[in-house]
């Protein structure tokens, strides 16, 4: 290992590599969340839904030896989740931000619960591609040593926008998101289509928690999460609904967040608690710029609970 | 017949009442047993098993568990708020604890100074606090331990280990403890080298996963090539370090599990020797003193088995300083010091011992450490 000294350098480099590292969990969860907003609810439980994600990947991971299987498993928990708050939300006169506060809690209590047994285990980690071979700069090299699960999310993001633009599906979620009236008369069943988009958006969720434990910061432990899930759905409003800017605007927050540590550790010191709030004052700010008094965010199916 | 009947359940009654007596009074004479137990009440700010901070703590209420005489109970992730007013409430008050052990430093002001004076004959342990005689409770004692001298350790083997001569530390807080422990790991490699500098990073957050990460990963991409940490919870530190193939020293308790061909060696508690040590006194009717310390010659510190990267240099100069500080009195910071600002810390000839009280209210870090305390 012969670092590079790379001065100033350093801080543009940690940006990429901290967009790179830290943003998948931001991805996969803002991507659930944009998905079963389109259909017109919210869910607010998939902070929970991304803890429970990670311990179950984690436990499964350990138990068999098998990162891949984790995911999976961390995708049928999240999708089950999903599923019960989708189906919770179909009964008359359900508020479905109150009902994601309760996913949210018992989602979080789950995964203590259960994970009290595997903060001492060392399960294996997700593969990861060395993207920088090409380069004798180690640390570049370590930037772009880049994991499957990213490009899965990149994946998944294009294939949204796909899905949501030009099938029949993607009509379906949308028509049941700007319009329950309009989707009754195209004879779609709305409860139907908001429960199947809710619990597709949980299992995306879960794959997001399982990232967490299986790869960066890859291992479990309660403080994990520390609110990831919960950014990622105002990211959601951030990205205007659009599952290609929720790719942006997660990359923007990973990086965001390697800032604090980056500026640090080439000696601008003073002040870093302020370094450390850049994702959440970048939220505050974007809002305020876009916010209106007079029209509704664009891009906000016209369902949703907050924008009716 | 009647008669008889009435004979045999009268006799039976009797002897029902006879039984009920004998079981109540074998139910009361074990009551008067379990009250004749010191009942210790231990809370942790995070879980017990985190490989770090409170797994070492919850070590030494394990020990004191295996102790006869003794009922312990624990509650684990108790936050620093008034929230651990009400867990010692409940413990006091529903366990009948009538000694606690509130082990995180945030737990001291104001939480612990409210709820003591309260119960002015129970007793209050508090780690890592500076109990001042007349300004608190004296149901109140603070404890804690020279670990700084097993950061300055760590450091002596880091400078053997580090090539780029630049070593880095994660950091949560810039607390008095933490700086002190910055400070000797620098200083300690600089008894080896003293070209060598220190990289700090603070996290702001006694446990934060992703930016211990990145901290880490900072680190190293700016040419540290030997880490260690002062965070709760050191996993995260030592598995990213060791997944970037920098050196890893330990903190709190052993690592060594999560790195074994990376991990140099560690400055870890030794609590089950200290708790063990306070029971006992109690059980032979004695107090604890108020104001308890101690280091490594005392046994409340302990160094993790040196790992197999170290070099047989690096094992004889870690030998040797270990017995220049187990005969007490070392000094880490000793003149002429000046800090990172240029401020004069310690003048030629001046030194701060292990355990003097001063070094309890650090406020700085030393010429080459890289980082500032704001």
């Amino acid at each position: 290992m012969s670092e590079v000294d790379l001065g100033y350098w350093g801080v543009p480099l940690a940006m990429l590599g901290g967009a790179i590292r830290v943003s998948t969990p931001f991805l996969f969860v803002s991507l659930g969340e944009c998905l079963t907003e389109r259909s017109g609810r919210i869910n607010l439980g998939l902070e929970g839904t991304l803890v429970c994600g990670a311990i179950s990947a984690y436990a499964v991971a350990f138990e068999t030896g098998s990162p891949w299987l984790g995911v999976l498993v961390a995708a049928l928990c999240g999708a089950l989740f999903g599923l019960l708050h989708g189906l919770i939300c179909s009964l008359p006169k359900v508020n479905d931000i109150a009902v994601g506060i309760a996913m949210m809690l018992m989602g979080m209590g789950l995964a203590f619960y259960f994970g009290k047994s595997y903060v001492q285990p060392v399960a294996p980690d997700l593969p990861s591609i060395p993207l920088g071979a090409w380069s004798d700069i180690p640390q570049l090299q370590a930037a772009l040593d880049i994991n499957a699960l990213f490009f899965l999310g990149l994946f998944a993001a294009i294939v949204l926008d796909w899905v949501l633009r030009n099938t029949r599906a993607g009509l379906y979620v949308r028509v049941v998101g700007d319009s329950t009236a309009a989707a009754r008369a195209m004879g779609v069943h709305p409860n139907r289509v908001r429960v199947i988009s809710t619990l597709a958006g949980g299992a995306l969720a879960g794959i997001g928690g399982s990232y967490l434990s299986l790869y960066y910061p890859g291992s479990w432990n309660e403080g994990i999460s520390s609110g990831q899930g919960l950014m990622a759905v105002a990211l959601v409003i951030f990205a205007r609904w659009k599952p290609l800017y929720c790719f942006g605007a997660a990359l923007l927050f990973g990086s965001a967040g390697a800032i604090g540590p980056a500026l640090q550790s080439v000696g601008i010191s003073s002040g870093y608690h302020l370094f450390y709030a850049a994702p959440y004052l970048l939220t505050l700010i974007i809002l305020i710029i876009t916010s209106s008094p007079h029209r509704l965010l664009s891009g906000a199916p016209a369902e949703l609970s907050i924008t009716k | 017949m009647r008669k008889i009947t009435s004979t045999r359940r009268g006799f039976l009654k009797t002897a029902v009442g006879a039984a009920g007596g004998i079981t109540l009074g074998t139910g009361l004479f074990n009551q008067s047993v379990l009250a004749a137990d010191l009942n210790i009440g231990f809370i942790y700010v995070g879980p017990k098993d985190d490989f770090g901070y409170n797994q070492a703590h919850a070590e030494g209420a394990a020990a004191v568990k295996a102790m006869s005489g003794v009922s312990v109970v624990e509650e684990e992730s108790v936050p620093e708020s008034i929230d651990v007013q009400k867990t010692m409430e409940s413990m006091i008050n529903f366990d009948g604890t009538t000694l606690l052990f509130p082990t995180s430093f945030g737990y001291f002001d104001p939480h612990i100074l409210s709820i003591a004076p309260q119960y002015p004959d129970l007793r209050f342990q508090h780690c890592g606090g500076l109990w001042q005689e007349g300004v608190h409770p004296d149901n109140v004692g603070s404890y804690f331990g020279y670990i700084g001298m097993g950061q300055y350790l760590n450091g002596v083997v880091a400078g053997h280990a580090s090539k780029t001569k630049k070593i880095g530390f994660v950091a949560a807080k810039p607390i008095p403890q933490v700086l002190l422990n910055i400070n000797s790991f620098l200083l300690g490699a600089r008894s080896v080298d003293p070209g060598i500098t220190c990289q700090v990073i603070f996290t702001g957050e006694w446990s934060m996963a992703v930016r211990e990460a990145e901290a880490t990963n900072a680190l190293i991409d700016q040419g540290a090539d030997v880490i260690t940490c002062h965070v709760d919870g050191p996993k995260v530190v030592v598995e990213t370090a060791a997944g970037r193939g920098a050196y890893v020293c330990g903190y709190h308790a052993d690592q060594s599990p999560l790195a074994p061909e990376k991990y140099l060696t560690g400055a870890e508690w030794n609590w089950a020797n200290v708790y063990t040590g306070m029971i006992k006194t109690v059980q032979e009717g004695g107090s604890i003193d108020n104001f308890v310390r101690g280091g490594l010659a005392e046994g409340f510190v302990k160094m993790s088995d040196l790992g197999p990267a170290v070099s047989d240099t690096a094992r004889n100069q870690f030998e040797a300083t270990r017995a220049e500080i187990m005969k007490g009195g070392f000094a880490a910071i000793k003149g002429p010091l000046n800090d990172n600002e240029g401020n004069v810390i310690a003048s030629a000839g001046e030194s701060f011992e292990e355990s003097d009280v001063a070094l309890e209210s650090m406020d700085y870090l030393v010429e080459g450490v890289i980082g500032s305390t704001s």
